[in-house]
């Protein structure tokens, strides 16, 4: 007997691959500023990264605190790939090196994931933790490898000119990382349709249940590492080729930590979660970093906020209000937003002059004792400034407050309403 | 001889140390199943309390104050966010605590600065404890306080003369954390409210429908835990350093034990917090490598050989790494830990 299986053309996934690649190629002509050429590229990286991150995090339910191994150990085997390119004994052309950097995060995965992966949960969350400090100790011990403090550093300018494509102007390398991030992006999102993929999500869900139909979870586990530190590794090849250095921190605790929280910002219940996850680590890291000294502290509270208000992160709060969208709700409840927007605003005001003032104390004494915030000048020594920043915290908190049962209510309502309507529909 | 006594100390006046530490983070660990990854960011609040506090009215009241302040912080914390994502699930929690660390760290650096700040013992402690002379006619003699510089000298030149101190701050932390040991075990085993907590531990919902507040018997835990992180802070700042960085440093480490000791288990933790305090010490001490093994086993190396820097590797320098691979290879022969009863 034939079996005949039809499938609709799903247009709405062509379209969506096709605006994303569209916007790969379009978005450096539109940014064409030295700036954002350079973060452009970052960001293409840190969503190949962030996306493999979340290959364990969002769909294994695997909390891993040394991610940046994988990505790390991934740009120090490129960057000697690299070298030994320009020094004439390797004959690859330099395209190739982030595949490199990939197959090096997969040999370590292979290595490292077996011990562990043996756990899941706290334990395995602990143990990523043991190994990324012990590799981390291991690159200061290594110097002929790691480079020491100085780092590994090489030129990308290697080999031969393949079609003129030198990559030396940032321009190359930024389309090198966009088609590297979309064939990676795609297969990391066909992964999550392979039989792997789907019963790493059950995995993550119901281990004992997966055990109890016959598979083995830690092989599970085990696979999903390896396939996730091979994407890691691309993305370590790939700063490495950006950077054209290497130094111990991109192996370092703090490196784990970026991916993770950022991950979990931006979503890590959706696939496209941490694309946002990752678009706004690089802003953060760039251009926060630039215009505030505290920027980890209102990054912590921020994502102590999202763990504790919204577990499902930045993709989550889009998808809900999509949908709040689709039914033709949005209009009720965009005033309510606007509202808690600018009550948080004032909020951060009030608390922000504050903190920008106990730094400014702190860091530059030397400099007077007056200080420029949003615009404001606010005098670090007098207590008028700090009255009026704990005034303005203080009427935000409470103006935020009333917003936020407002708002509270009318979702509620919004929600009801949403549910009844489909009812209606399926009644229908 | 001196050396093996002095470095044997110093191990389990370190290894005590982490004890300290990492009761607090198995008690927490067992009871609400939170692996709290603050924890050593109470330390150093604890140290930078500590700090501050002693500033104001000394140290002895400091060591009392400090970890009461830093316990109230904790039981706020577990009442204000981890009481809320309870419901999520253990990875939220764990989230959430590695969110503070980040909080407490950006204020630690905020309000003290993100340079060490001097933090002294006090005078009574700045001194040795004991002091060992071994003196090569008469023997090994003991010398409460430190050693006058007579004793130490060699009159004779054929008689040799080594004279090691012992600090009292490390006797003092080994003192202070069997103490807390001592109170722990007896306040867990002897009291009502250690048998509350002992229920709450293995059925929290019987404990609950029995009358006891399971919740806030939770907020108590988290509290006491992050009041012993506070006190080792304290002895631990001015015995070491206190700097932002001494929550990294430590963190990790702690991490370690708790998984090396079997998640969960109080007396896994004891154990191998001793085990990596002692030989984390020892290897500090030792200047072998590679090099003076092959020297003493009679093998002679080429020039290439020695200055491969595997090779040239001193166990000293070895000593940051030793923790982990520790752990590495419990994972590997012991899965659920040195006293764990149960497979993570």
């Amino acid at each position: 007997m034939t079996y005949y299986k039809f499938k609709p053309y799903n247009v709405g996934r062509v379209v969506i691959w096709s605006l994303f690649a569209i916007l790969l190629l379009v978005v450096p002509l539109v940014f064409t500023s030295q700036l954002s050429a350079t973060m452009l590229a970052q960001m293409g990286i840190a969503i190949i990264a962030c996306l493999s991150y979340n290959m364990l995090l969002g769909q294994g339910g695997m909390l891993s605190f040394g991610h940046a191994v994988y990505t790390g150990l991934g740009s120090y085997m490129a960057i000697h790939a690299l070298n030994m390119v320009a020094a004439g004994n390797l004959h690859i052309p330099v395209s190739l090196v982030p595949l490199v950097g990939g197959l090096a995060g997969m040999g370590f995965a292979i290595l490292l994931g077996y011990v562990t992966t043996r756990k899941s949960g706290t334990p395995f969350a602990m143990i990523t933790m043991g190994i990324a400090e012990l590799v981390f100790a291991m690159s200061l011990m290594f110097s002929e490898f790691f480079g020491g403090e100085a780092g590994v550093s090489g030129n990308r300018v290697a080999g031969d000119s393949f079609w003129g494509i030198t990559y030396g102007p940032q321009i190359q390398i930024y389309y090198l990382i966009s088609i590297y991030t979309f064939i990676c992006v795609a297969l990391m999102y066909a992964f999550t349709q392979t039989p792997l993929g789907r019963i790493l999500n059950a995995v993550r869900d119901n281990p004992e249940r997966v055990e109890f139909i016959g598979y083995n979870t830690q092989r599970v586990r085990y696979f999903s590492f390896i396939i996730a530190g091979f994407f890691a590794g691309i993305a370590g090849g790939l700063s490495a080729l950006n950077f054209e250095i290497v130094t111990a921190e991109v192996v370092g605790a703090g490196r784990s930590g970026a991916y993770l929280l950022f991950t979990f910002l931006g979503g890590a219940t959706f696939f496209f979660g941490p694309i946002l996850g990752a678009i706004l680590m690089v802003i953060a890291f760039v251009l926060l970093s630039e215009f505030t000294k505290a920027w980890l502290l209102y990054l912590g509270l921020l994502f102590l906020f999202m763990v504790m208000y919204a577990p499902g992160g930045f993709a989550s709060l889009l998808m809900m209000n999509l949908r709040v969208a689709a039914f033709g709700k949005l209009r009720q409840i965009w005033v309510s937003y606007l509202g808690l927007i600018v009550t948080a605003l004032v909020i951060l005001m009030g608390a922000g002059a504050m903190i920008e003032m106990v730094y400014h104390l702190q860091l530059n004494d030397s400099l007077g004792d007056t200080l420029k915030f949003t615009g404001v000048t606010l005098d670090a020594k007098s207590i008028d400034s700090w009255v009026g920043s704990l005034l303005v915290m203080v009427t935000g908190l409470g103006l935020f407050e009333v917003m936020r049962r407002h708002y509270l209510h009318e979702w509620g309502e919004i929600q009801t309403g949403i549910e009844n309507e489909i009812k209606r529909r399926e009644a229908a | 001889m001196e050396f093996f006594i002095i470095s044997m100390l110093n191990g389990l006046s370190y290894g005590l140390l982490l004890f300290m530490l990492s009761s607090g983070l198995t008690l927490i660990f067992s009871m609400m199943g939170v692996l709290n990854f603050a924890h050593a960011s109470f330390y150093m609040a604890g140290a930078y309390f500590g700090y501050t506090i002693s500033k104001w009215v000394g140290f002895w009241p400091a060591l009392f104050v400090a970890p009461v302040l830093v316990g109230a912080c904790g039981a706020v914390f577990e009442r204000m966010t981890l009481r809320k994502v309870h419901k999520f699930g253990h990875v939220p929690e764990l989230l959430v605590t590695f969110g503070l660390s980040y909080i407490v760290l950006e204020l630690v650096q905020l309000i003290w600065g993100r340079t060490a700040v001097e933090f002294p013992p006090p005078e009574v402690l700045r001194d040795s404890a004991f002091t060992l002379i071994n003196h090569s006619v008469q023997g090994l003699s003991v010398v409460w306080g430190s050693a006058p510089a007579d004793l130490c000298s060699n009159a004779d030149a054929s008689v040799r003369v080594v004279c090691s101190p012992f600090p009292a701050t490390r006797g003092f932390m080994m003192l202070v954390a069997l103490l807390m040991l001592m109170s722990l075990w007896l306040l867990l085993t002897r009291t009502r409210i250690g048998l509350v907590i002992q229920a709450a531990l293995t059925h929290p919902e019987m404990a609950e429908s029995l009358g006891h507040n399971v919740p806030r018997v939770f907020m108590l835990v988290f509290g006491a835990g992050t009041g012993l992180a506070g006190l080792a802070g304290v002895i631990g700042g001015s015995t070491f350093v206190t700097e932002p960085a001494m929550s990294a440093t430590v963190g990790s480490v702690i991490f370690v034990v708790v998984v090396v000791g079997g998640m969960g288990s109080l007396s896994g933790a004891f154990l191998a917090s001793i085990l990596i305090g002692v030989i984390q010490t020892f290897a500090v001490a030792f200047d072998y490598s590679f090099i003076t093994l092959c020297a003493q086993l009679g093998l002679s190396l080429s020039d290439a050989a020695r200055e491969n820097s595997f090779v040239k590797l001193t166990l000293s320098q070895v000593a940051p790494i030793l923790p982990y691979l520790f752990l590495v290879l419990i994972l590997i022969f012991r899965p659920k830990g040195l006293l764990g009863t149960r497979e993570g």
